[in-house]
């Protein structure tokens, strides 16, 4: 990529009204991304579109499209790309995301900085294709970050966030940035799209000819990677090493929102959590990914109730803000937890609640917490359905009593009657 | 966060990225924060050891060799090679003795020698 190609192509601020799929090829074309490679699959086909056809028409100068036949081989290709010392990216979805699960392995154990989109879709079968975070949460141990959206402006800003943190040389991990299929993906909304000096200025470099420092392709250096390690060798230790640089990655989450709200005006609380009317608030619930934008109109409407509640929007699964749930825990009188994935056989049958169960352990906190599953595989949940959510924490707070309806200790909300 | 001493990791690691001349024949470290992010290996002579010594035949080049590089064509090892005179030398400290350049040679020049019954060395 020479340096007078990439003077050509500068993009001032501008506002477009555009989906959430193309906000995330934006995104891409604003972090400068190198090599893309991408299978297309629903609901994820539109940002492969979109990418090629910023590349076919030259709006990416330097950028190379790699078209494959599988997700599998999407992540390879990645993986050897960014083993050369490449800023790359791609998006894939639900059965795809498993297709590749291998190969992600393969990049998070060689430790590259490689941002994937996950427009998350309910797991086959039954076929669905509609919003459910199972997929991208089926990849919890991986060793990969992950992180989930709410808005058409946050997928485009959290893709930026996350090339800082992912290619900081003390975290030097893979990431998986996720928006529920079609309820984001499909639909249109304005988004900011930054200035591209702004942009170059908030990322790190590209990297130069010598790559990353841990990992590279020069025959002027040759190195051997992906040996074996027998069991009385280091591979404990790298593996430990792994979770250091997950939990370390943390602190570089809440510096990399507090930069980007400095440069460009928009707050997502402290990168790891999002508080909405919770300073005060006697009930709390916790929400990830599109229902937690709903939810605050539903705060909102409840607060007019004259009901004390309030709501935290969970924006990283991986690494768990376990520090950020434990306070929060803390300041309420009862908390639920949304789960919009399932985590069978788990505590609560839900992934995210079960964590927050686990961070609260050994501690003094004896918040109950009332684990809910609604909106799987893309069922809606309407604005009255997360009234319902928060009144039965409401209730429960008040007599201090669990709901009734629970199945295993959760409220699976929402379930149809047939009368 | 969880340990704060860990930020001090040992920057050792980091020699790796140097040239090869400045960078370390071999990786030594202590404990797993002195390591690099992911294991890597250095390409050193004789790093799974000297793979002669498994040998039970030897090969020598006789006196009637043509020069027609067949054998060095065919070695799976890559350790014959051509001196200045343009003859075939075979290094002996990494041969394994699989034969398959005696049984290539089209002029019957190289002879497979048991190695208990070769006197000197």
């Amino acid at each position: 990529m020479t340096e007078s190609k990439q003077k050509d192509f500068i993009q001032p601020r501008q506002t477009k009204v555009v989906k959430g799929n193309v906000a995330t090829a934006y995104a891409a074309k604003s972090a400068r991304v190198q090599v893309i490679s991408a299978y297309p699959i629903t609901p994820q086909t539109t940002v492969v579109e979109k990418l090629s056809e910023f590349a076919d028409s030259g709006m990416m100068p330097g950028t190379q499209y790699i078209k494959v036949e599988s997700e599998h081989s999407v992540m390879a290709s990645i993986v050897g790309a960014s083993i050369a010392g490449t800023r790359t990216f791609t998006a894939t979805a639900g059965q795809g995301l498993f297709y590749m699960y291998e190969m992600i392995h393969w990049a998070s154990s060689s430790r590259l900085p490689i941002v994937t989109a996950i427009v998350s879709r309910g797991v086959a079968p039954p076929w669905n294709i509609w919003a459910d975070f199972t997929d991208v949460i089926a990849c919890r141990d991986t060793g990969w970050l992950s992180s989930f959206v709410a808005t058409h402006q946050e997928i485009y800003d959290e893709i930026l966030m996350s090339y800082k943190v992912c290619e900081d040389f003390d975290v030097l991990l893979p990431k998986f940035v996720a928006y529920g299929g079609f309820i984001l993906s499909h639909t249109s909304k304005p988004v900011i799209i930054e200035d591209q000096d702004l942009v170059d200025e908030y990322l790190p470099p590209l990297p130069d000819e010598k790559g990353w420092p841990h990992i590279f392709i020069d025959p002027e250096r040759p190195m051997m990677h992906g040996n074996l390690i027998m069991p009385s060798g280091f591979y404990s230790e790298f593996r430990l090493k792994i979770h250091d640089a997950m939990m370390r990655a943390a602190e570089k989450i809440k510096e990399a929102a507090k930069e980007f709200e400095k440069m460009f005006g928009r707050s997502y609380g402290n990168g790891l959590v999002q508080k909405y009317h919770l300073d005060d608030a006697d009930v709390g619930i916790m929400i990830y990914g599109d229902l937690a934008l709903q939810m605050e109109q539903a705060v909102d409407e409840l607060r007019d109730e004259g009901y004390k509640v309030g709501m935290v929007k969970l924006r990283h699964f991986r690494p768990f803000p376990i520090e950020d749930v434990q306070e929060i825990a803390k300041s309420v009188r009862v908390l639920g937890v949304v789960d919009r994935a399932t985590a069978f056989g788990s505590p609560t049958g839900g992934p995210v609640s079960s964590e927050v169960k686990a961070a609260l352990y050994n501690t003094d906190i004896k918040t109950p917490i009332l684990p809910i599953i609604s909106g799987l595989g893309g069922r809606e949940v309407s604005l009255e359905e997360q009234k319902d959510q928060l009144k039965a924490l409401v209730k429960m707070y008040e007599t201090g009593e669990l709901p009734e309806d629970l199945i295993h200790g959760t409220l699976w909300h929402g379930k149809l009657e047939v009368k | 966060m969880s340990e704060s001493e860990s930020k001090s990791e040992s920057e050792k690691w980091k020699d790796i990225n140097k040239s090869k001349e400045e960078r370390p024949k071999v990786q030594e470290y202590k404990n797993w924060k002195e390591l690099p992010p992911i294991p890597i290996s250095f390409a050193i002579d004789a790093s799974i050891g000297r793979t002669g010594d498994w040998r039970t035949f030897r090969p020598i080049i006789l006196e009637g060799c043509n020069k027609c590089g067949i054998c060095w064509m065919y070695c799976p090892e890559g350790i014959i090679k051509k001196n200045e005179e343009g003859e075939f030398e075979i290094d002996y400290v990494f041969c394994k003795g699989c034969g398959i350049c005696a049984k290539e040679c089209p002029t019957d020049n190289i002879k497979m020698v048991r190695e208990s019954d070769i006197e000197d060395d």
